[in-house]
Protein backbone atom coordinates (compact mmCIF):
# COMPACT_ATOMS: atom_id res chain seq x y z
CA UNK A 1 0.00 0.00 0.00
CA UNK A 2 1.72 2.63 -1.62
CA UNK A 3 -0.58 5.67 -0.28
CA UNK A 4 -0.41 3.99 3.38
CA UNK A 5 3.20 4.05 3.65
CA UNK A 6 3.25 7.53 2.08
CA UNK A 7 1.15 8.98 5.36
CA UNK A 8 3.15 6.93 7.97
CA UNK A 9 6.19 8.29 6.63
CA UNK A 10 4.69 11.70 6.79
CA UNK A 11 2.81 11.17 9.96
CA UNK A 12 1.40 15.00 9.86
CA UNK A 13 -0.25 14.28 6.71
CA UNK A 14 -2.10 11.60 8.65
CA UNK A 15 -3.18 13.66 11.29
CA UNK A 16 -4.22 16.89 8.94
CA UNK A 17 -6.53 13.89 7.17
CA UNK A 18 -8.20 12.80 10.08
CA UNK A 19 -8.85 16.22 11.56
CA UNK A 20 -10.39 17.05 7.89
CA UNK A 21 -12.47 13.95 7.85
CA UNK A 22 -13.79 14.56 11.29
CA UNK A 23 -15.01 17.94 10.07
CA UNK A 24 -16.13 16.45 7.10
CA UNK A 25 -18.64 13.72 8.63
CA UNK A 26 -20.28 16.49 10.35
CA UNK A 27 -20.38 18.67 7.99
CA UNK A 28 -22.97 16.62 5.87
CA UNK A 29 -25.92 16.50 7.60
CA UNK A 30 -25.42 20.22 9.36
CA UNK A 31 -24.51 21.52 5.89
CA UNK A 32 -27.60 20.23 4.84
CA UNK A 33 -29.58 21.78 7.54
CA UNK A 34 -27.82 25.00 7.07
CA UNK A 35 -29.29 24.66 3.11
CA UNK A 36 -32.49 23.77 4.31
CA UNK A 37 -33.34 26.42 6.38
CA UNK A 38 -31.01 28.79 4.64
CA UNK A 39 -28.78 29.66 8.05
CA UNK A 40 -25.88 30.41 5.64
CA UNK A 41 -25.63 33.88 7.35
CA UNK A 42 -25.72 32.39 10.34
CA UNK A 43 -22.70 30.12 10.06
CA UNK A 44 -20.81 33.08 8.75
CA UNK A 45 -22.19 35.08 12.33
CA UNK A 46 -20.50 32.08 14.22
CA UNK A 47 -17.53 31.81 12.30
CA UNK A 48 -16.27 35.61 12.82
CA UNK A 49 -17.13 35.55 16.29
CA UNK A 50 -14.32 32.15 15.87
CA UNK A 51 -11.79 34.59 15.63
CA UNK A 52 -13.26 36.56 18.72
CA UNK A 53 -12.69 33.25 21.00
CA UNK A 54 -8.94 32.84 19.62
CA UNK A 55 -8.56 36.70 20.61
CA UNK A 56 -9.92 35.95 24.22
CA UNK A 57 -7.36 32.66 24.40
CA UNK A 58 -4.56 35.03 23.64
CA UNK A 59 -5.77 36.96 25.89
CA UNK A 60 -5.99 34.72 28.27
CA UNK A 61 -3.28 32.56 27.65
CA UNK A 62 -5.24 29.56 27.60
CA UNK A 63 -5.98 26.79 25.10
CA UNK A 64 -7.69 28.77 22.19
CA UNK A 65 -9.61 25.70 21.10
CA UNK A 66 -11.60 25.93 24.47
CA UNK A 67 -12.11 29.98 24.37
CA UNK A 68 -13.33 29.51 20.56
CA UNK A 69 -15.90 26.42 21.01
CA UNK A 70 -17.29 28.21 24.43
CA UNK A 71 -17.20 31.79 22.15
CA UNK A 72 -18.93 30.16 19.29
CA UNK A 73 -21.51 28.62 21.49
CA UNK A 74 -22.28 31.65 24.00
CA UNK A 75 -22.83 33.58 20.28
CA UNK A 76 -25.35 31.07 19.06
CA UNK A 77 -26.95 31.30 22.31
CA UNK A 78 -27.09 35.22 22.04
CA UNK A 79 -28.03 34.78 18.07
CA UNK A 80 -31.15 33.20 19.33
CA UNK A 81 -32.29 35.48 21.86
CA UNK A 82 -31.61 38.43 19.27
CA UNK A 83 -33.59 36.66 16.63
CA UNK A 84 -36.47 36.27 18.90
CA UNK A 85 -36.62 39.73 19.99
CA UNK A 86 -35.87 42.54 17.33
CA UNK A 87 -37.92 44.02 14.62
CA UNK A 88 -35.07 44.11 11.89
CA UNK A 89 -35.15 41.36 9.32
CA UNK A 90 -32.51 38.25 10.68
CA UNK A 91 -30.57 38.66 7.59
CA UNK A 92 -29.92 42.17 8.83
CA UNK A 93 -29.14 41.47 12.39
CA UNK A 94 -27.02 38.79 11.49
CA UNK A 95 -25.29 40.52 8.81
CA UNK A 96 -24.74 43.23 11.95
CA UNK A 97 -23.01 41.00 13.95
CA UNK A 98 -21.13 39.07 11.79
CA UNK A 99 -19.33 41.75 10.19
CA UNK A 100 -18.82 43.23 13.62
CA UNK A 101 -17.56 39.89 15.52
CA UNK A 102 -15.11 39.99 12.11
CA UNK A 103 -13.87 43.36 12.56
CA UNK A 104 -13.42 43.05 16.54
CA UNK A 105 -11.81 39.58 15.95
CA UNK A 106 -9.13 41.36 13.51
CA UNK A 107 -8.41 44.20 15.59
CA UNK A 108 -8.55 42.23 18.94
CA UNK A 109 -5.88 39.83 17.75
CA UNK A 110 -3.72 42.40 15.91
CA UNK A 111 -3.24 44.78 19.40
CA UNK A 112 -2.75 41.38 21.51
CA UNK A 113 0.85 42.43 23.03
CA UNK A 114 3.74 39.86 23.27
CA UNK A 115 3.83 37.86 19.64
CA UNK A 116 2.32 38.33 16.36
CA UNK A 117 -0.28 35.64 15.52
CA UNK A 118 -0.55 34.45 12.05
CA UNK A 119 -3.56 35.69 10.82
CA UNK A 120 -3.51 33.81 7.51
CA UNK A 121 -3.70 30.69 9.42
CA UNK A 122 -6.87 31.79 11.30
CA UNK A 123 -8.59 33.24 8.29
CA UNK A 124 -7.86 30.62 5.85
CA UNK A 125 -6.96 27.31 8.19
CA UNK A 126 -3.95 25.74 8.82
CA UNK A 127 -4.94 21.81 8.70
CA UNK A 128 -0.73 21.05 8.53
CA UNK A 129 -0.35 22.07 11.98
CA UNK A 130 -3.00 20.35 13.70
CA UNK A 131 -1.63 18.13 16.59
CA UNK A 132 -2.82 14.58 17.66
CA UNK A 133 -4.45 16.28 21.05
CA UNK A 134 -6.54 18.28 18.86
CA UNK A 135 -7.42 15.22 16.15
CA UNK A 136 -8.60 13.64 19.64
CA UNK A 137 -10.96 16.25 20.70
CA UNK A 138 -12.06 17.22 17.09
CA UNK A 139 -13.35 13.49 16.72
CA UNK A 140 -15.00 13.68 19.96
CA UNK A 141 -16.76 16.36 19.29
CA UNK A 142 -17.91 15.31 15.92
CA UNK A 143 -19.04 12.12 17.73
CA UNK A 144 -20.57 13.79 19.96
CA UNK A 145 -22.82 15.67 17.27
CA UNK A 146 -23.32 12.91 14.97
CA UNK A 147 -25.17 10.84 18.20
CA UNK A 148 -27.20 14.11 18.64
CA UNK A 149 -28.23 14.69 15.24
CA UNK A 150 -28.71 10.53 14.81
CA UNK A 151 -31.20 10.66 17.54
CA UNK A 152 -32.79 14.21 16.97
CA UNK A 153 -32.98 13.79 13.03
CA UNK A 154 -36.44 13.04 12.80
CA UNK A 155 -37.76 15.55 14.73
CA UNK A 156 -35.15 18.78 13.38
CA UNK A 157 -36.16 17.51 9.69
CA UNK A 158 -39.78 17.32 10.55
CA UNK A 159 -39.34 21.08 12.08
CA UNK A 160 -37.54 21.98 8.72
CA UNK A 161 -40.21 20.95 6.72
CA UNK A 162 -42.97 22.59 8.43
CA UNK A 163 -42.75 23.75 12.08
CA UNK A 164 -45.82 24.01 12.82
CA UNK A 165 -47.00 20.63 11.87
CA UNK A 166 -44.12 19.19 13.47
CA UNK A 167 -45.60 21.42 16.50
CA UNK A 168 -48.76 19.61 16.30
CA UNK A 169 -47.33 16.02 16.24
CA UNK A 170 -45.63 17.20 19.90
CA UNK A 171 -42.01 17.92 18.71
CA UNK A 172 -40.60 21.04 20.66
CA UNK A 173 -39.71 23.50 17.89
CA UNK A 174 -37.21 25.83 20.50
CA UNK A 175 -35.43 23.18 22.26
CA UNK A 176 -34.63 21.93 18.57
CA UNK A 177 -33.56 24.62 17.13
CA UNK A 178 -31.54 25.55 19.76
CA UNK A 179 -30.10 22.53 20.04
CA UNK A 180 -29.27 22.93 15.84
CA UNK A 181 -27.47 26.00 16.86
CA UNK A 182 -25.30 24.80 19.03
CA UNK A 183 -24.19 21.62 17.31
CA UNK A 184 -23.38 23.78 14.37
CA UNK A 185 -21.30 26.21 17.00
CA UNK A 186 -19.68 23.09 17.47
CA UNK A 187 -19.34 22.77 14.25
CA UNK A 188 -17.76 25.69 13.40
CA UNK A 189 -15.09 25.62 16.38
CA UNK A 190 -13.82 22.30 15.08
CA UNK A 191 -13.69 23.44 11.74
CA UNK A 192 -11.25 27.02 11.83
CA UNK A 193 -8.19 24.56 11.95
CA UNK A 194 -8.93 23.00 8.65
CA UNK A 195 -10.19 25.45 6.60
CA UNK A 196 -10.42 28.95 8.66
CA UNK A 197 -13.25 31.33 9.34
CA UNK A 198 -13.70 32.92 6.21
CA UNK A 199 -14.35 29.30 4.59
CA UNK A 200 -15.90 27.29 7.26
CA UNK A 201 -19.11 28.37 6.01
CA UNK A 202 -18.10 26.73 2.26
CA UNK A 203 -17.44 23.49 3.75
CA UNK A 204 -21.19 23.46 4.90
CA UNK A 205 -23.06 24.74 2.19
CA UNK A 206 -20.83 23.33 -1.43
CA UNK A 207 -20.93 19.61 -0.71
CA UNK A 208 -24.93 19.79 0.70
CA UNK A 209 -25.69 22.01 -2.40
CA UNK A 210 -23.69 18.93 -4.76
CA UNK A 211 -25.36 16.23 -2.97
CA UNK A 212 -28.74 18.09 -3.81
CA UNK A 213 -28.72 17.21 -7.04
CA UNK A 214 -28.70 13.63 -6.83
CA UNK A 215 -30.39 13.13 -3.78
CA UNK A 216 -34.19 11.29 -3.19
CA UNK A 217 -34.24 11.45 0.79
CA UNK A 218 -32.81 13.85 3.21
CA UNK A 219 -30.98 11.35 4.67
CA UNK A 220 -29.42 10.82 0.99
CA UNK A 221 -28.36 14.19 0.92
CA UNK A 222 -26.98 14.33 4.52
CA UNK A 223 -24.56 11.46 3.56
CA UNK A 224 -23.76 12.31 0.15
CA UNK A 225 -22.44 15.76 1.48
CA UNK A 226 -20.48 13.99 3.93
CA UNK A 227 -18.84 11.81 1.56
CA UNK A 228 -18.05 14.85 -0.57
CA UNK A 229 -16.69 16.92 1.71
CA UNK A 230 -14.76 14.11 2.76
CA UNK A 231 -13.48 13.89 -0.89
CA UNK A 232 -12.98 17.45 -1.00
CA UNK A 233 -10.25 17.58 2.44
CA UNK A 234 -8.60 14.67 0.25
CA UNK A 235 -8.02 16.39 -2.81
CA UNK A 236 -7.63 19.64 -1.11
CA UNK A 237 -4.67 18.08 0.87
CA UNK A 238 -3.32 16.17 -2.03
CA UNK A 239 -3.66 19.23 -4.18
CA UNK A 240 -2.23 21.66 -1.69
CA UNK A 241 1.05 19.14 -1.30
CA UNK A 242 1.68 19.15 -5.28
CA UNK A 243 1.27 22.54 -6.07
CA UNK A 244 2.10 23.93 -2.75
CA UNK A 245 -0.38 25.86 -1.99
CA UNK A 246 -2.75 26.68 1.23
CA UNK A 247 -4.54 23.47 1.82
CA UNK A 248 -7.92 25.42 3.54
CA UNK A 249 -9.04 27.15 -0.22
CA UNK A 250 -7.68 23.91 -1.81
CA UNK A 251 -10.11 22.11 -0.03
CA UNK A 252 -12.85 24.73 -0.28
CA UNK A 253 -12.11 24.69 -4.37
CA UNK A 254 -11.87 21.08 -4.18
CA UNK A 255 -15.72 20.92 -3.07
CA UNK A 256 -16.76 23.95 -5.88
CA UNK A 257 -15.00 21.44 -8.70
CA UNK A 258 -16.87 18.58 -7.32
CA UNK A 259 -20.52 20.61 -7.29
CA UNK A 260 -19.60 21.64 -11.33
CA UNK A 261 -18.81 17.76 -11.78
CA UNK A 262 -22.32 16.78 -10.02
CA UNK A 263 -23.89 19.75 -11.21
CA UNK A 264 -23.66 19.25 -14.79
CA UNK A 265 -23.50 15.52 -14.75
CA UNK A 266 -27.20 15.04 -13.06
CA UNK A 267 -30.52 15.91 -14.32
CA UNK A 268 -32.45 18.96 -12.27
CA UNK A 269 -34.40 18.24 -9.58
CA UNK A 270 -36.96 19.84 -9.46
CA UNK B 1 -67.43 20.67 29.50
CA UNK B 2 -69.73 18.49 27.99
CA UNK B 3 -68.86 15.16 27.29
CA UNK B 4 -68.95 15.66 23.06
CA UNK B 5 -66.70 19.07 23.62
CA UNK B 6 -63.59 18.36 22.66
CA UNK B 7 -62.35 22.36 22.30
CA UNK B 8 -63.85 24.86 24.54
CA UNK B 9 -62.83 28.81 23.87
CA UNK B 10 -64.76 31.18 26.57
CA UNK B 11 -64.25 34.93 26.09
CA UNK B 12 -61.02 34.67 24.38
CA UNK B 13 -58.67 37.48 23.38
CA UNK B 14 -55.43 38.01 21.60
CA UNK B 15 -53.47 41.08 20.67
CA UNK B 16 -50.12 41.39 19.32
CA UNK B 17 -48.86 44.46 20.48
CA UNK B 18 -51.55 46.97 20.45
CA UNK B 19 -53.38 45.39 17.70
CA UNK B 20 -56.33 43.48 18.94
CA UNK B 21 -56.67 40.29 16.80
CA UNK B 22 -59.51 38.14 18.75
CA UNK B 23 -61.57 40.15 20.81
CA UNK B 24 -63.75 37.91 23.39
CA UNK B 25 -64.15 34.85 21.20
CA UNK B 26 -66.36 32.15 22.07
CA UNK B 27 -66.58 28.54 20.14
CA UNK B 28 -67.05 24.97 21.19
CA UNK B 29 -65.70 22.56 19.08
CA UNK B 30 -67.62 19.15 19.35
CA UNK B 31 -67.07 15.78 18.26
CA UNK B 32 -68.77 14.74 14.73
CA UNK B 33 -69.63 17.95 14.01
CA UNK B 34 -67.96 20.26 11.35
CA UNK B 35 -67.26 23.79 12.30
CA UNK B 36 -66.20 25.95 9.43
CA UNK B 37 -64.65 29.37 10.13
CA UNK B 38 -65.60 32.17 7.85
CA UNK B 39 -63.99 35.87 7.82
CA UNK B 40 -62.33 38.30 5.67
CA UNK B 41 -58.32 38.71 5.16
CA UNK B 42 -57.54 40.10 8.53
CA UNK B 43 -60.26 38.58 10.81
CA UNK B 44 -57.84 36.68 13.01
CA UNK B 45 -58.94 33.16 11.14
CA UNK B 46 -55.24 31.90 11.02
CA UNK B 47 -54.62 33.46 14.98
CA UNK B 48 -57.97 31.41 16.09
CA UNK B 49 -56.54 28.36 14.36
CA UNK B 50 -53.50 28.20 16.28
CA UNK B 51 -55.26 28.79 20.04
CA UNK B 52 -56.93 25.99 19.07
CA UNK B 53 -54.04 24.37 18.49
CA UNK B 54 -52.32 25.21 21.08
CA UNK B 55 -49.77 26.95 19.13
CA UNK B 56 -50.39 30.56 20.52
CA UNK B 57 -51.46 31.43 24.28
CA UNK B 58 -54.50 33.34 24.42
CA UNK B 59 -54.11 37.57 26.58
CA UNK B 60 -57.88 36.81 28.17
CA UNK B 61 -60.23 34.01 28.14
CA UNK B 62 -60.39 30.19 28.56
CA UNK B 63 -59.39 27.11 26.59
CA UNK B 64 -60.25 24.38 27.61
CA UNK B 65 -59.36 20.60 26.01
CA UNK B 66 -60.61 17.45 26.15
CA UNK B 67 -58.19 15.15 27.90
CA UNK B 68 -58.77 12.52 24.82
CA UNK B 69 -57.67 15.22 22.59
CA UNK B 70 -55.90 14.03 19.53
CA UNK B 71 -55.43 16.81 16.93
CA UNK B 72 -54.53 16.10 12.97
CA UNK B 73 -53.73 19.41 11.36
CA UNK B 74 -53.36 19.83 8.14
CA UNK B 75 -51.64 23.17 7.70
CA UNK B 76 -52.76 25.68 4.67
CA UNK B 77 -50.17 25.21 2.33
CA UNK B 78 -46.93 23.84 2.22
CA UNK B 79 -43.60 25.75 1.19
CA UNK B 80 -41.47 23.27 1.34
CA UNK B 81 -37.75 24.76 -0.24
CA UNK B 82 -36.94 23.04 -2.86
CA UNK B 83 -33.25 21.84 -1.64
CA UNK B 84 -35.03 19.51 0.85
CA UNK B 85 -35.24 16.34 -1.16
CA UNK B 86 -38.43 14.91 0.51
CA UNK B 87 -40.98 12.18 -1.05
CA UNK B 88 -44.87 11.43 -0.56
CA UNK B 89 -43.90 8.45 1.74
CA UNK B 90 -40.84 10.07 3.40
CA UNK B 91 -43.37 12.68 4.12
CA UNK B 92 -45.81 10.77 5.91
CA UNK B 93 -43.15 8.78 7.99
CA UNK B 94 -42.69 12.25 10.38
CA UNK B 95 -46.14 11.32 11.77
CA UNK B 96 -45.89 7.20 11.73
CA UNK B 97 -43.17 5.73 10.91
CA UNK B 98 -44.95 2.24 10.28
CA UNK B 99 -44.36 2.51 6.24
CA UNK B 100 -47.86 0.03 5.94
CA UNK B 101 -49.95 2.73 7.84
CA UNK B 102 -48.52 5.11 5.43
CA UNK B 103 -49.33 3.33 2.31
CA UNK B 104 -53.10 2.92 4.00
CA UNK B 105 -53.70 6.43 4.56
CA UNK B 106 -52.51 7.52 0.78
CA UNK B 107 -54.81 5.01 -0.12
CA UNK B 108 -57.32 6.59 1.75
CA UNK B 109 -57.27 9.86 0.65
CA UNK B 110 -56.71 8.62 -2.77
CA UNK B 111 -53.28 9.49 -4.02
CA UNK B 112 -51.06 6.01 -3.15
CA UNK B 113 -49.87 6.10 -6.84
CA UNK B 114 -47.99 9.22 -5.91
CA UNK B 115 -45.69 7.91 -2.52
CA UNK B 116 -42.07 7.91 -4.42
CA UNK B 117 -43.20 11.55 -6.01
CA UNK B 118 -41.06 14.21 -4.62
CA UNK B 119 -43.59 16.52 -2.58
CA UNK B 120 -42.72 19.55 -4.50
CA UNK B 121 -43.72 18.35 -7.48
CA UNK B 122 -47.34 17.93 -6.41
CA UNK B 123 -50.39 19.71 -7.88
CA UNK B 124 -52.05 21.77 -5.68
CA UNK B 125 -55.25 18.81 -4.86
CA UNK B 126 -52.08 16.42 -4.22
CA UNK B 127 -50.70 18.24 -1.99
CA UNK B 128 -53.76 18.56 0.03
CA UNK B 129 -54.57 15.24 -0.10
CA UNK B 130 -50.44 14.30 1.51
CA UNK B 131 -51.51 16.59 4.00
CA UNK B 132 -54.91 15.20 5.19
CA UNK B 133 -52.97 11.64 5.06
CA UNK B 134 -50.58 13.08 7.32
CA UNK B 135 -52.92 14.17 9.55
CA UNK B 136 -54.90 11.25 9.23
CA UNK B 137 -52.18 9.06 10.81
CA UNK B 138 -52.33 10.25 14.06
CA UNK B 139 -55.68 8.90 14.41
CA UNK B 140 -57.23 12.45 15.76
CA UNK B 141 -60.52 13.18 17.36
CA UNK B 142 -59.98 16.32 16.00
CA UNK B 143 -59.25 17.31 12.12
CA UNK B 144 -58.27 21.20 11.87
CA UNK B 145 -58.28 22.14 8.53
CA UNK B 146 -56.76 25.81 7.32
CA UNK B 147 -58.06 26.70 3.82
CA UNK B 148 -58.35 22.70 2.73
CA UNK B 149 -59.35 23.61 -0.59
CA UNK B 150 -56.96 26.79 -1.56
CA UNK B 151 -55.15 25.95 -4.63
CA UNK B 152 -57.10 23.34 -5.68
CA UNK B 153 -59.43 23.28 -9.31
CA UNK B 154 -63.56 23.18 -9.06
CA UNK B 155 -64.03 19.36 -9.67
CA UNK B 156 -61.40 18.76 -7.12
CA UNK B 157 -62.81 21.22 -4.41
CA UNK B 158 -66.11 19.04 -4.47
CA UNK B 159 -64.25 16.16 -4.11
CA UNK B 160 -62.16 16.92 -1.44
CA UNK B 161 -65.14 18.15 0.67
CA UNK B 162 -66.88 14.89 0.18
CA UNK B 163 -63.57 13.12 1.04
CA UNK B 164 -63.55 15.51 4.20
CA UNK B 165 -67.19 14.44 5.10
CA UNK B 166 -67.01 11.07 4.62
CA UNK B 167 -63.61 10.90 7.03
CA UNK B 168 -65.44 12.53 9.48
CA UNK B 169 -68.48 9.68 9.54
CA UNK B 170 -65.87 7.38 9.54
CA UNK B 171 -63.55 8.92 12.32
CA UNK B 172 -66.12 10.07 14.31
CA UNK B 173 -63.90 12.95 15.15
CA UNK B 174 -64.84 16.70 15.25
CA UNK B 175 -63.70 18.93 12.38
CA UNK B 176 -62.52 22.44 12.97
CA UNK B 177 -62.56 24.18 9.17
CA UNK B 178 -61.16 27.40 7.88
CA UNK B 179 -63.13 29.25 4.89
CA UNK B 180 -62.74 32.54 3.38
CA UNK B 181 -65.85 31.64 1.30
CA UNK B 182 -69.15 30.53 2.66
CA UNK B 183 -70.50 29.24 -0.21
CA UNK B 184 -67.84 26.70 -0.88
CA UNK B 185 -68.65 24.61 2.19
CA UNK B 186 -72.39 25.15 1.96
CA UNK B 187 -72.84 21.73 1.47
CA UNK B 188 -69.91 20.40 3.80
CA UNK B 189 -70.36 21.95 7.14
CA UNK B 190 -72.70 21.58 10.03
CA UNK B 191 -71.82 25.14 12.08
CA UNK B 192 -70.91 28.53 10.63
CA UNK B 193 -68.80 31.04 13.11
CA UNK B 194 -68.33 34.24 11.18
CA UNK B 195 -65.11 35.81 12.25
CA UNK B 196 -64.14 39.78 12.08
CA UNK B 197 -62.02 39.65 15.43
CA UNK B 198 -65.03 38.81 17.19
CA UNK B 199 -68.07 36.42 16.71
CA UNK B 200 -70.44 38.49 14.35
CA UNK B 201 -72.53 35.42 13.98
CA UNK B 202 -72.52 31.57 13.92
CA UNK B 203 -75.44 28.66 13.40
CA UNK B 204 -76.05 26.27 10.28
CA UNK B 205 -75.07 28.19 7.08
CA UNK B 206 -78.46 28.98 6.15
CA UNK B 207 -78.57 30.88 9.34
CA UNK B 208 -75.93 32.89 8.90
CA UNK B 209 -75.63 33.45 5.19
CA UNK B 210 -78.87 35.74 5.41
CA UNK B 211 -77.91 37.24 9.42
CA UNK B 212 -77.42 40.92 8.60
CA UNK B 213 -74.04 40.63 10.29
CA UNK B 214 -72.74 38.57 7.54
CA UNK B 215 -74.02 40.68 4.87
CA UNK B 216 -72.78 43.62 6.03
CA UNK B 217 -69.21 41.64 6.37
CA UNK B 218 -69.42 40.41 2.85
CA UNK B 219 -71.43 42.05 1.05
CA UNK B 220 -74.72 41.71 -1.63
CA UNK B 221 -72.28 39.27 -3.35
CA UNK B 222 -71.47 36.53 -1.45
CA UNK B 223 -75.50 36.81 -0.04
CA UNK B 224 -76.44 35.64 -3.59
CA UNK B 225 -75.21 33.05 -2.85
CA UNK B 226 -77.75 31.38 -1.15
CA UNK B 227 -80.27 31.57 -4.36
CA UNK B 228 -82.25 29.07 -5.63
CA UNK B 229 -82.54 29.10 -9.46
CA UNK B 230 -86.39 29.83 -8.88
CA UNK B 231 -85.60 32.34 -6.55
CA UNK B 232 -86.93 36.64 -6.93
CA UNK B 233 -84.52 39.59 -6.46
CA UNK B 234 -86.29 43.21 -4.45
CA UNK B 235 -84.63 46.18 -6.27
CA UNK B 236 -81.37 45.57 -4.07
CA UNK B 237 -80.78 42.56 -5.16
CA UNK B 238 -81.25 41.19 -1.82
CA UNK B 239 -82.97 37.35 -1.85
CA UNK B 240 -86.60 37.56 -1.29
CA UNK B 241 -86.66 34.65 1.23
CA UNK B 242 -89.36 31.98 0.62
CA UNK B 243 -89.96 29.73 3.98
CA UNK B 244 -91.41 26.82 2.18
CA UNK B 245 -88.87 26.07 0.06
CA UNK B 246 -86.04 23.84 0.60
CA UNK B 247 -82.95 26.10 0.99
CA UNK B 248 -80.06 23.58 -0.05
CA UNK B 249 -78.43 24.08 -3.23
CA UNK B 250 -78.41 21.65 -6.42
CA UNK B 251 -74.58 21.03 -7.31
CA UNK B 252 -74.91 22.39 -10.39
CA UNK B 253 -75.50 25.88 -9.56
CA UNK B 254 -72.83 25.70 -6.61
CA UNK B 255 -70.51 24.74 -9.29
CA UNK B 256 -71.60 27.72 -11.44
CA UNK B 257 -70.98 29.80 -8.40
CA UNK B 258 -67.88 28.55 -7.88
CA UNK B 259 -66.61 29.43 -11.16
CA UNK B 260 -67.66 33.02 -10.95
CA UNK B 261 -65.37 33.90 -8.47
CA UNK B 262 -61.58 33.62 -7.33
CA UNK B 263 -60.63 29.99 -7.50
CA UNK B 264 -57.22 28.38 -8.21
CA UNK B 265 -57.38 27.51 -11.88
CA UNK B 266 -54.61 25.20 -11.04
CA UNK B 267 -55.23 21.51 -13.35
CA UNK B 268 -55.41 18.65 -11.50
CA UNK B 269 -53.57 15.61 -12.30
CA UNK B 270 -54.28 13.03 -9.67
CA UNK B 271 -57.67 12.42 -10.34
CA UNK B 272 -59.21 14.83 -7.85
Amino acid sequence: MAVFDFLLAYDFLLIALLAGLAVAAVAGPLGSLVVWQRMAYFGDSLAHSALLGIALGLWLSIDGGVTTTLTCLLVALLLTVLEDHQKLATDTVLGIFSHTFLALGLLAITLMPGGRTNMEALLFGDILTVTTAEVITMWGLSLAVLVVLKLQWSAIVAMTVHQDLASVEGISVGRHKLLLKLMLALTVAISMKIVGVLLITALLIIPAAAARQFSKTPEQMALGASLLAAASVCLGLAGSLFWDVPVGPTIVLSASVLFLVVRVTSRPYI
Amino acid sequence: MNIDTLINLTNVSKQFGEHVVLRQVDLDIKRNRIITLIGPNGAGKTTLVKVVLGLLGVDDGKVERSSHLKVGYMPQKLDLEPTIPLQVGRFLQFAEPDKQLCRDALNRTGILQLIDHPVQKLSGGETQRMLLARALLRRPNLLVLDEPVQGVDVTGQEALYQLIASLRDELECGIFMVSHDLHLVMAATDDVVCLNQHVCCSGSPQQVSVDPAFVELFGTKTALYTHRHDHHHDLNLEVISDADQPSGLDHQSKANHAVSTEVGSEVDRGGV
